[in-house]
């Protein structure tokens, strides 16, 4: 039995991957190399030149004004913003909170801009369809942190890393979503379009796009959760944030500021979470 | 020249469209050819043409393919084979940039669930035809008001299509086709989604449209007494064939074959048969030329009671009895003047059933049938029980 089982020597598939990421990292460091510098460069900016300037007071108030109008004039979300913003500066984490929040916004609309458009081509071909349906299954499946590794092996550690990763990870269900919003476009509407003569471009914009919107942004309300999660995974590799005082927290076993950390980064996804869902369903309630 | 003319067009979903062609060529029915080569036959080889300013109708029972065959005619479905020419063009060869062209421009649907936009509003909907072409809105919202207004919905504009009933939802559909001024309205069962009193309210308006506007109308239905009402022709379907084409007339009395018979053996014959549907030839003789003696031998030999009289033109002048006929030949009367009557019942030829029949009931003679005077023919009582009944074979055989 034993000399069945090796009749094979361990074929060298990590050493294969291993080398061949490093010869991607080598050929393509012209491509890597200034893209995390600037990327980075221009990250830094959004958190320090302009998040941090603006005055916590100012942010906490702006905030609870876009969620009392996109949750239609209620309550409950604006002074649930106010009086959990005030508690991530009362703690001491404002910074950090900003930094996730770069990331988040950053991770997001990237995940966006790739994947509203992959979506449409998705909705449009079924070979397009056949071919990245398992792609995103794959993606999906695999643990988060997975895509920590190619992310830190192309791009070193820090923000750019991690924005990657969180790409590679959240974008499965904007595309997703897209995708099946254009593929529910009630047939007789596809074929009104078509019939007064619409071109290809006219019947995505004026119809299809309009009405597969309420399902797109349930796609990037996930788009922008996951985001959120994988940018606190993210500071495993140097992302810095609420994320990373969790984990450095966890490495010393401080319980308390570990808790104060995390409790900030469910303030933040709640807030995140209800602002995006009433995105979506904001224009259905108004007519 | 017709507006549309459609020749040979055949459509069969499925991937082995050229055996599936192949067997039907061979007359294989479509039940068989799904069985063999799992290709369904969508249209087989319909052919007809349109005039304009007609209502082309298209009726069959669901499955028959009457809404694959009016999409062909757009091309939203792509024809297997065939040509359909629309003012002698055929679309069957353009390519997308013509084909749009002709989309805008010529023809318009209607759809059987309205089709509407329901992100934007009833004028916007109205509107989407020109907006397409790229028509400046300040025009092309007052084309669509000008259509939403002649289909009474002038009041509605700003109001999303989802505020409004089925009926009104309907007249936007109708309205966004008409915008575009096509010379053809393709309308699939159209009406089929609304209730029974709205429908033929929207019949209604579509004949009084229709009447201003002389459209050429491509009408679907699955209903026989919508059909009927609408239709200047009508084109039966079964199973993707077309097996008959003839106007309502043609269709109800003369079924092209047992199927077409089953199907309008369901309607409310007392409305649709007329006078000269159920009427026999009738015995007559000529006042200028024929005497009592004639016209008693002609009842002996029919062995009848009363006959006819007419002039040398055919104009209906009375009857005589056997009574009176003998009478007259025994004192040697020889005028049938002194003997004619002349209360006999008339009716137009195209006089409905169930009016013949109140007319028949109260009458000691059978009935005739005359256009301007001039007698057709005969009804005895028995032919429009027998009508109404719906065995009595109905003949024209005048
Ligand atoms: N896209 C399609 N793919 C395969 N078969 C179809 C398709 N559309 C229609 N058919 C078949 O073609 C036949 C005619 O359908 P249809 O034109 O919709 O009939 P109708 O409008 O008279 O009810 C039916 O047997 C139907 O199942
Ligand atoms: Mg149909």
């Amino acid at each position: 039995m034993f000399n069945m089982m090796s009749i094979v020597p361990k074929i060298p598939v990590a050493e294969g991957v291993t080398d061949f990421v490093g010869w991607l990292t080598d050929t393509f460091s012209f491509l890597f190399d200034p893209i995390k510098v600037h990327f980075g460069n221009l990250m830094d900016f959004i958190t320090e030149s302009v998040l941090m300037n603006i005055p916590p007071l100012i942010f906490i108030l702006l905030v609870a004004v876009i969620a009392f109008f996109l949750t239609g004039k209620k309550l409950g979300l604006a002074a649930f913003s106010i009086v959990g913003l005030w508690f991530i500066h009362n703690q001491g984490y404002w910074e950090e909170m900003m930094n996730t929040l770069t990331l988040v916004i950053v991770a997001s609309l990237l995940s966006v801009i790739i994947g509203v458009p992959i979506g449409i081509l998705m909705s449009k071909s079924k070979i397009t369809e056949t071919i990245f349906t398992p792609i995103l299954d794959f993606m999906q499946t695999m643990p988060a942190f997975v895509y920590l590794i190619p992310a830190v092996a192309f791009f070193g550690i820090g923000m750019v890393p991690g924005v990657i990763a969180s790409l590679i990870f959240a974008t499965p269900p904007t595309i997703r979503f897209t995708n099946l919003g254009i593929r529910q476009v009630s047939g007789e509407l596809v074929e009104a379009a078509d019939a007064f003569g619409s071109t290809g471009a006219q019947k995505l914009f004026k119809v299809e796009l309009p009405m597969a919107r309420p399902t797109i942004m349930a796609g990037i309300n996930q788009t922008v959760m996951l985001s959120l999660s994988m940018v606190v995974i993210a500071s495993m590799i140097g992302a810095p944030g609420l994320g990373s005082e969790v984990l450095s927290a966890l490495q010393r076993s401080q319980v308390g500021p570990g808790f104060v950390s995390g409790v900030g980064i469910v303030i933040l996804a709640i807030v995140i979470d209800r602002m995006t869902q009433n995105l979506s369903k904001e224009k259905k309630a108004n007519g | 020249m017709s507006i549309i003319e459609v020749k040979n067009l055949t459509k069969i979903f499925g991937k082995n469209t050229k055996q599936a062609l192949k067997l039907l060529d061979n007359g294989h029915s479509k039940e068989e050819i799904l069985k063999q080569t799992g290709s369904t036959v969508g249209v087989n080889r319909a052919n007809f043409s349109v005039e304009e300013g007609e209502i082309f109708v298209i009726m069959g029972l669901s499955g028959s393919g009457k809404s694959t065959l009016v999409r062909l005619i757009n091309r939203l479905i792509e024809p297997t084979g065939g040509n359909i020419y629309i003012n002698g063009e055929d679309l069957a060869k353009m390519n997308k940039q013509e084909l749009r062209e002709v989309r805008r421009k010529k023809l318009s649907m209607v759809f059987q669930k309205f089709g509407l936009f329901p992100h934007r509003t009833v004028l916007e909907n109205a509107a989407f035809g020109l907006e397409i072409q790229k028509v400046e809105k300040q025009e092309r919202e007052e084309k669509a008001k000008k259509a939403l207004e002649l289909v009474g919905l002038g009041g509605y504009l700003d109001q999303k299509p989802g505020q409004l009933s089925g009926g009104m939802q309907q007249r936007v559909g109708l309205a966004r086709a008409l915008t575009n001024d096509p010379s053809v309205l393709l309308m699939d069962e159209a009406f089929s989604a609304l209730d029974p009193l709205i429908r033929k309210e929207m019949q209604d308006e579509l004949i009084h449209l229709q009447s201003k506007m002389k459209k050429t109308i491509l009408f679907i239905t699955h209903d026989l007494d919508e059909a009927l009402r609408l239709g200047d022709r009508i084109a039966l379907m079964r199973d993707g064939n077309i097996v008959q084409i003839g106007t309502p007339e043609e269709i109800l009395v003369n079924p092209a074959n047992d199927y077409v018979e089953k199907f309008v053996e369901d309607v409310d014959k007392s409305k649709i048969f007329t006078a000269q549907h159920i009427m026999k030839r009738p015995e007559t003789i000529q006042i200028e030329k024929h005497g009592p003696r004639v016209a008693l031998e002609r009842m002996r030999e029919e062995g009848i009671s009363s006959i006819l009289v007419t002039d040398k033109n055919r104009q209906l002048q009375g009857y005589v009895t056997a009574e009176a006929a003998s009478q007259a030949v025994k004192s040697q009367n020889g005028d049938l003047k002194e003997i004619i009557k002349t209360d006999i019942p008339q009716v137009d030829k195209d006089t409905a059933l169930q009016d013949i029949f109140s007319v028949i009931y109260d009458s000691q003679t059978p009935v005739a049938v005359v256009e301007e005077g001039k007698l057709l023919g005969i009804i005895v009582r028995g032919a429009v029980i027998a009508a109404l009944a719906g065995e009595g074979e109905v003949e024209n055989n005048v």
